[in-house]
């Protein structure tokens, strides 16, 4: 297993950083590092879908000199997958931070566990 | 009999089964129970009077046992955030060994013969320059084969501008939203430099280049790296350090909410249209009308520029207007 993850190594890195991302969304109770947390998790997914689409020694998918041969570019499928997922990321980051604006101006703190407590208190009252 | 009922109700399994049942929240009265002790900055104000209303309530089925129900609810947060953390902890390294296990039974890195290098990415890198028109196989693919995939992505993009349009406002037209208005002005004012001239300058050189950069990357997207995401993102930034050097009142002379409302609609519309009857025609076998050109010229390969061109203004707009909401909560 450690010689197959070596190989694969840029996917190990991406799993890595897709963990770390995760555990920041689960441990941190600051909204904002929250967000910082979901960016990394977005990040990871660009690293793995970059090295799924890379093949060793060849160009990239522009065509140069008409060559037009399988073998002389990389995977161009990928590359566009990266594309669609960073306007999502920057889409829902724009969202999420509006959203921790406007919870920030309605209960005056960042913290999930406040934000839950004081929403809890006036549904009550 | 009643008593019986009674160890029942207090009972954890009927406590759990309430809890399940969504019934009560046990979570939440320990919360609730610790906020008078350490609620002191309470910024509603108005935190006191309730508190002591849910006190009184919450009081009269616990006062059977002689226990303190604050020591108990708080001791028992602090196990829960305890065993939380353990848990999530647990699990995200769990998660990562899994996915791990999985990376290592994936084919090797780089390798040609690896299965994602199927006949999709063959035929589109053997036949795209005929097809489509572009040098950049990559454009050819996202704007020509996927259009619409691209299409939804600019539609993603304009719907987070509404949503956050529609959380950030600040309607004027309210009295209590006024005062809020005058706020963040002023907030804004404080950190607002004041005709800053080193500012000045740089912006009065860089931002033509940074904006014909930006023309030049999304004129250019079926030739070289580049298209209409990566330059529109390129002229936002652009008008935002306009915007940034000169203020509001100089950017309003050329871009308000209805330019904004009028370019986007425009292009989201232009690209619905054009890619709808290409398609139409392509499905149907008819003949389209759209020239390809000869690869490599600026004017060839059909639709593909003037769909990067609507592509660039939807992201353009969409990066200023974030900003300028972000900012002061308008355009």
């Amino acid at each position: 297993m450690g010689t197959l993850l070596f190989v694969n190594m840029e996917e190990t890195v991406s799993i890595i950083l897709f963990g770390i991302g995760f555990t920041m969304l689960m441990l941190h109770r600051n909204l904002i590092k929250k967000i910082m947390g979901m960016n990394i998790m977005d990040t990871a997914v660009y690293l793995f879908l970059a090295a799924k689409g890379y093949i060793k020694g060849r160009m990239v998918p522009i065509v140069t000199d008409h060559i037009q041969d399988v073998s002389a570019y990389i995977n161009p499928v990928p590359s566009g997958l990266v594309l669609t997922g960073i306007v999502v990321s920057v889409s829902t980051t724009a969202l999420m931070l509006a959203l921790t604006i406007r919870l920030y101006e309605r209960y005056g703190s960042l913290d999930l566990d406040e934000i839950l407590m004081r929403a809890k208190e006036e549904e009550r009252t | 009999m009643s008593r019986l009922r009674d160890d029942y109700e207090n009972s954890w399994w009927r406590r759990f089964q309430g809890w399940v049942d969504g019934e009560t929240d046990l979570l939440a009265e320990g919360m609730e129970i610790r906020v008078p002790g350490s609620g002191k900055e309470d910024p509603l104000g108005e935190g006191k009077k309730p508190d002591v209303q849910e006190q009184g309530r919450h009081s009269k089925p616990a006062a059977g046992p002689g226990r303190s129900r604050t020591v108990y609810n708080g001791r028992g947060i602090r196990y829960f955030r305890r065993f939380y953390q353990v848990m999530s902890v647990f699990l995200c390294l769990s998660i990562i060994f899994v996915l791990l296990w999985t990376v290592a039974y994936l084919p090797a890195f780089g390798n040609a013969g690896n299965p994602d290098n199927n006949e999709v990415s063959a035929r589109y890198i053997e036949r795209g320059l005929q097809e489509t028109g572009a040098v950049n196989i990559v454009t050819g693919m996202i704007l020509d084969y996927r259009a619409f995939d691209t299409f939804g992505e600019s539609c993603v993009l304009f719907i987070a501008s509404c949503c956050v349009l529609v959380l950030l406002r600040i309607d004027a037209a309210e009295g209590d939203e006024q005062a809020r208005k005058r706020l963040a002005e002023a907030n804004d004012r404080i950190f607002e430099p004041k005709n800053d001239i080193i500012l000045q300058k740089c912006a009065c050189i860089l931002v033509p280049l940074i904006l014909v950069f930006g023309i030049y990357i999304v004129l250019n997207g079926h030739l070289s790296p580049g298209g209409g995401f990566s330059g529109g993102a390129v002229l936002g930034s652009g008008l935002i350090l306009y915007l940034n050097a000169f203020g509001f009142g100089k950017t309003e002379r050329f871009f308000t909410e209805k330019v904004y409302r009028r370019m986007t609609l425009g292009a989201l519309t232009f690209y619905c249209l054009a890619k709808s009857y290409s398609f139409f025609t392509g499905a149907n076998h008819l003949e389209s009308g759209i020239p390809l050109g000869t690869p490599g010229a600026i004017l060839s390969s059909g639709l593909i520029l003037p769909l990067n061109i609507c592509v660039g203004l939807v992201v353009a707009c969409t990066m200023y207007a974030f900003y300028a909401l972000f900012r002061k909560g308008g355009m």
